[in-house]
């Protein structure tokens, strides 16, 4: 049994591997083996609406659903936040190390003798 | 006039000469936990005191006590208002509803970031066996997304593949440290203090103290777990793997120099010895009386009058 993050994660990978658009019912058939209801469907497309993560489409009938961004985007802003070109990146990150620059970082790894 | 008097000093000491000593001074990265309960100290008895001026000063004149003071200037007993009087109770006010205002917006900004940080990583994330979470990035990168209720761990595959087992194991000790003990809560008042007083020349290095502090005391923990070594290696090779982005704005603030410092400074006191017992000790003594000088001077004279 997937949780739902799970599932908004599986949906995704769906959306950003296609650039067209995809109703519930291509979804439900993509996850096939999973035996999904089309409400459980509908309801995490619409979590990830709300999200922002998604767009919908009322034009036609079924909706249609695209990604908002696409995979590398998301990935790019996640790691602006985490490597600290966001002005207030401590908000939410305890991270391992500050930065270095790769030469600073050479002199430390040499010092180490590695 | 003894209480303003001796409150105003205590809040100019605490508010320059005293935080600039301990921010210059070398024994705090042998003792993180001790200085670290001192910084807060500091900052929490500045407030008080800077407030606790403003207002004894005030109320002087209406009362032999604070408490009595404001009894009879609320009673409407007192006639007449000198004017300096009246700006020391403004400011103060003012100043304590500018701190707790600051300290409620810096704490709702940081859950919105963290929230939607949140929503990213379970997207483009897998999780692992160990409880963390897998990030499908090239760059080597470990960090930890603290909450209220649940806190992630976030390892990179490209940490993953740069570190040995015995080093992941140091990183993730280290970021799981950081979850256990709530270093977020302390991160997020000394950010509440900067964003309030921005000018003040200490408020800055006072918060980045405190973020050098959270990481050495997570260092500590996972020294427990692995070699001291095996961390410095984790440490050197994080890194050396980070290819720091063009400059921008904010980049200027937290890399340049103080990367340097930060990541010498944490290699370096693997070697020293820790402070001997009495004088944590003595530290936490000094950081309790910072804490009870002010408290004293405002709600003595008043729980005298009572008895």
């Amino acid at each position: 049994m997937a949780t739902l993050g799970e599932l908004e994660r599986s949906i995704m990978e769906l959306l950003w591997a296609t650039d067209a658009s995809l109703s519930a019912y291509d979804l439900q058939e993509e996850l096939a083996d999973r035996k999904l209801a089309s409400t459980t469907i509908l309801t995490v497309l619409s979590r990830l609406e709300n999200k922002g993560f998604v767009k919908r489409s009322r034009d036609a009938r079924p909706h249609q659903y695209r990604a908002a961004a696409s995979r590398e985007e998301h990935m790019a802003d996640l790691m602006h936040e985490v490597l600290g070109g966001a002005s207030d990146r401590t908000a939410v990150l305890e991270r391992f190390v500050g930065q270095v620059s790769p030469e600073e970082a050479e002199t430390l790894r040499r010092l180490l003798g590695s | 006039m003894i209480a303003p008097l001796a409150l105003a000093a205590l809040a100019v000491l605490l508010a320059w000469p005293v935080p600039l000593l301990l921010a210059r001074a070398s024994w705090p990265a042998r003792s993180p936990a001790a200085a670290l309960v001192l910084w807060q100290a500091i900052a929490i008895a500045g407030g008080l005191s800077m407030i606790g001026a403003l207002l004894t000063f005030g109320l002087a004149p209406f009362g032999p006590d604070p408490f009595t003071a404001t009894v009879n200037l609320l009673m409407g007993e007192v006639t007449r208002i000198e004017s300096w009087n009246a700006l020391a109770l403004a400011a103060g006010a003012l100043l304590t509803g500018h701190l707790l205002l600051n300290l409620v917006l810096t704490v709702a900004r940081s859950e919105r970031q963290r929230r939607r940080h949140e929503q990213l990583v379970r997207l483009l994330s897998s999780p692992l066996e160990s409880g963390a979470r897998l990030l499908d990035s090239p760059a080597p990168v470990a960090y930890c997304l603290p909450g209220a209720l649940s806190s992630i761990t976030v390892v990179s595959a490209g940490l993953v593949a740069l570190l040995s087992d015995e080093e992941m194991e140091a990183v993730i000790e280290h970021e799981k440290a950081h979850v256990t003990q709530r270093h977020d809560v302390v991160l997020v008042l000394f950010r509440a203090w900067y964003a309030s007083l921005p000018w003040f020349p200490i408020a800055f290095r006072a918060q980045r103290e405190v973020g050098m502090l959270v990481e050495m005391l997570a260092d500590d923990t996972a020294r427990r777990a692995v070699p001291d070594g095996v961390l410095a290696r984790a440490i050197v090779l994080v890194g050396a793997g980070q290819d720091r982005p063009a400059a921008e704005p904010g980049a200027a603030e937290w890399g340049g120099e103080a990367s340097v410092t930060e990541l010498g400074a944490r290699l370096s006191r693997l070697d020293a010895t820790p402070l001997p017992r009495p004088l944590e000790a003595l530290v936490v003594a000094v950081a309790v009386a910072l804490l009870a000088v002010p408290t004293v001077l405002l709600f003595a004279p008043a729980a005298l009058a009572l008895l």
